[in-house]
């Protein structure tokens, strides 16, 4: 969509900041690379509860008084563990989405609400019937961004117990969002009921659903993941697509790549949203938002954070290191396995030598070393810069908007609303009022067609 | 051992088949609210629309109740038929976060063949079976809701770490039709365990309200069923002691279905309460309003102030949780216990 003057409008998720190092709950004792903790304390103030309902409040309210498109949450299904134990060392615990979604329409008028359910571990009658009444019970703002799970960690705490491999995954994914449109489809355009029957590979259920089609016909469906196999199935059934951030040139390819896939499906490129996640920091000018982001990075990486994530690419515990002293001579274990619960590092001993040779080039200890290869916040600057980096991204179609990921509960947000969206607004990228009320409307996404059985 | 002395409990179910806006169940809970009833409930499961009419998930549609009210306990019925063991546990431990303690779950479970045919091809197992294993389910629900001891988090800068986790605790638990690793995604809720329900009317429901139930519905169709009541909580009673558990924490209510038409209604209705109340029959009433727009108000309006006239039910919320208006403890933590003893 252009505007007058000729910005295309941008799309803007809100993240609620995760159960991983991303986060930052408190302030570790400085490195030496680090400046003054006094410093930065006073810099990063709020840390709030990851739990307490007040949190998602604020930061729901804050992304609807930003005017976002919507607010998402992840999902966890087991605690991650390191070396056999719980991972103590970065935020953990968090509610079931549809559930504090549902809360939030309470509190909220007009925000998206997208929850990130899985297939693996959940019925097509039953997640259909929950999303279809999160849909109904917030006037038409319901998402499900649909994800997968193939690890037998995860499965242990369930009844189907097992897994899938990673290719059934996908058509077990595939095949329930498809029965899950058949139930929202199912009842008549006269509000009437009528019976049901889907006879698939995976799924063979047959009776009426009881919940009657919701405001959005179907709530918003997001995809998250690069893979192959993720881009032609968001083509395919997708509203949106939830992707890394990376260079604006691979964010191109990206796009291209996605939109042109849609064609397959009788599908026009504006029915898919492409938006990446991405982190941000501001700051009144841009040596300060350096400065800033600098001092984050060294707050997600304590010098106990540091040593685990050395673990991990070592494949050994390495507990007795110093955090601050020099990478470990032993090399890594590439069988050797201390995570669980955790994507896995492909190339264990690829990693470590560039870790070896970043360390021995800027002579950088184990926990320097960690903070300097801890992802760059993907726009850092005043907020003007940051507004100009969005809308770049956007008018050279590398993305169609942004799933933004604050490292603070619940004050995350407040900045960027605050200082960022006025911008975009003043330079027309950005909507200065909701024009509809459903999610649908806010994305610019067409009502699904009542299919006629 | 006396008998401590609790207030007349009063509930009342807000079901309105065929509603989907949110609307109309705020205004019934706020209502109910507003008359100072203990809980609400809403019932679920996976049966075909009934007369055309379907319903919106209950617990979802009490969690956006949630914040609409501030005291009234929030009582849904979740299934264990077909739901995930896990998933039960973290929703109804987040209805409870976002209702800061006021969460409870009635238990049910799904034994219909045409339930069954929304899951799968496989008939459904006899109902004794799905009382086992919902048994089997409130058991490790409320193993993961201990899963976290108070206190887990402690965000402790120095040795960077955020949880104590010798305070989580893998669940471990198994039973012949599933197992589960645990500890929960979710902390432990703010009433440690929500309050769970059941109704006990039928022989097998019963059993389980014996083992599991801070609350038991009994059924009666009118007001003439005293005595089948007076029976089935007589017998309940007996089994909450024969299974080594106090019988004053398990709260028992007459779940009456009523059609209110004028004030005289409302009034008969409280004398009626307050008769059963005083034979010690029962600990309280769960009312099923016929029209719920209709019902309640009267309900609220005229049967209700006449009982607290009468110094039966409370006037006013002394607390803030659900257990709380229930007079019942915020239970200790299982694995705490067990290391404390250790």
């Amino acid at each position: 969509m252009t505007t007058r003057t000729g910005h295309r409008q941008l799309h803007l998720a809100a993240h609620f900041p995760g159960v991983n190092n991303t986060t930052v709950w408190a302030v570790p004792p400085a490195g030496p690379t680090t400046t003054p903790a006094g410093d930065a304390a006073r810099r990063l103030p709020h840390f709030g509860s990851q739990i307490d309902f007040a949190s998602f409040e604020h930061l729901a309210r804050t992304a609807e008084r930003g005017l976002f498109d919507f607010f998402f949450l992840a999902e966890g299904l087991r605690l991650r563990e390191h070396k056999g134990q719980v991972h103590d060392l970065d935020v953990v615990g968090r509610p079931e989405s549809i559930t504090v979604l549902n809360a939030l329409a309470a509190v909220t008028e007009r925000l998206g609400l997208a929850a990130t359910v899985n297939t693996t571990f959940n019925e097509p009658y039953e997640l259909a019937r929950r999303l279809a009444s999160l849909d109904h019970l917030s006037g038409g703002r319901a998402a499900w961004n649909v994800v997968t799970t193939s690890d037998a960690f995860t499965g242990e705490n369930f009844r189907r117990g097992g897994y899938l491999d990673r290719a059934d995954c996908y058509t077990r994914a595939a095949e329930f969002v498809a029965t899950a449109r058949e139930l929202w489809d199912s009842w008549a355009p006269d509000g009437t009921p009528r019976p049901f029957a889907h006879h698939g590979r995976h799924f063979d259920i047959a009776g009426q659903f009881d919940v009657a089609r919701s405001p959005q016909g179907h709530p918003v469906v997001i995809q998250a993941g690069d893979s192959d196999e993720g881009r032609d199935f968001a083509a395919a059934t997708a509203d949106v697509v939830f992707t890394r951030h990376g260079t604006l040139e691979a964010g191109r390819a990206f796009y291209a790549d996605v939109k042109r896939r849609l064609a397959a499906h009788g599908r026009r490129p504006e029915d898919l949203k492409i938006m990446p996640g991405v982190t941000f920091v501001l700051g009144d000018t841009a040596a300060e938002a350096q400065e800033k982001a600098a001092e984050i990075r060294a707050a997600q990486v304590s010098p106990q954070t540091a040593l685990l994530a050395l673990e991990q690419v070592w494949g050994r515990d390495l507990s007795g290191y110093d955090p601050d002293g020099p990478l470990p001579e032993i090399d890594p274990d590439p069988g050797g396995e201390v995570a669980q619960g955790r994507v896995r590092i492909a190339d264990p001993l690829a990693v470590a030598a560039k870790w070896r040779a970043l360390s021995r080039a800027k002579g950088l200890s184990i926990r320097q070393t960690v903070i300097e290869t801890t992802g760059r916040q993907s726009f850092v600057g005043t907020p003007s810069e940051v507004a100009d980096g969005l809308t770049r991204f956007v008018e050279a179609d590398a993305a169609d908007g942004f799933i933004l990921v604050p490292h603070l509960t619940p004050g995350g947000l407040d900045d960027f609303v605050d200082q960022v969206v006025p911008l975009l607004q003043e330079r027309g990228a950005f909507r200065t009022e909701y024009t509809g009320s459903t999610l649908r409307e806010h994305l610019g996404l067409p009502l699904p067609a009542v299919k006629i059985a | 051992m006396p008998v401590p002395t609790r207030p007349l409990h009063l509930a009342v179910a807000i079901d309105r088949p065929g509603v989907f806006d949110a609307e109309p169940y705020v205004r019934a809970a706020r209502l109910a609210e507003r008359g100072r009833l203990d809980f609400v409930t809403l019932g679920d499961g996976f049966t075909p629309p009934r007369r055309g009419q379907g319903r919106p998930d209950a617990l979802a549609t009490l969690s956006r109740v949630a914040p609409a009210t501030r005291r009234i306990g929030l009582v849904p019925t979740v299934t264990t038929t077909y739901t995930e063991p896990f998933h039960v546990s973290s929703a109804v431990a987040t209805l409870d976060w976002v209702s800061r303690g006021r969460a409870g779950w009635s238990v049910g479970v799904s034994a219909t063949p045409a339930e069954a045919r929304h899951f799968g091809p496989r008939p459904a197992l006899p109902a004794a079976e799905l009382w086992r294993e919902a048994e089997a389910v409130t058991d490790v629900v409320a193993r993961l809701w201990d899963s976290w001891e108070d206190g887990a988090e402690i965000r402790d800068v120095a040795t960077g770490r955020f949880i104590d986790r010798d305070k989580l605790h893998h669940v471990d638990f198994e039973s012949p039709r599933f197992s589960v690793r645990g500890p929960a995604i979710v902390p432990r809720p703010p009433q440690g365990r929500p309050v769970v329900a059941v109704d006990a009317t039928e022989p097998l429901p019963r059993a389980a309200a014996a083992r599991h139930a801070d609350v038991a519905f009994i059924r009666t169709r009118n007001a003439c069923g005293l005595r089948a009541v007076r029976a089935a909580a007589d017998d309940l009673r007996r089994r909450v002691r024969a299974e080594g558990r106090v019988p004053a924490r398990t709260v028992i209510l007459a779940s009456l279905s009523v059609a209110l038409h004028t004030s005289a209604d409302a009034v008969a209705l409280a004398d009626l309460v307050g008769t059963w109340y005083a034979d010690g029959v029962v600990d309280g009433f769960h009312f099923r309003p016929t029209d719920v727009d209709r019902d309640l108000a009267l309900l609220v309006d005229g049967t209700v102030p006449v009982l607290q006239h009468r110094g039966l039910p409370r006037s006013f919320y002394p607390g803030a949780t659900l257990r709380e208006h229930l007079c019942l403890p915020r239970p200790a933590n299982r694995y705490a216990l067990a290391r404390e003893t250790a």
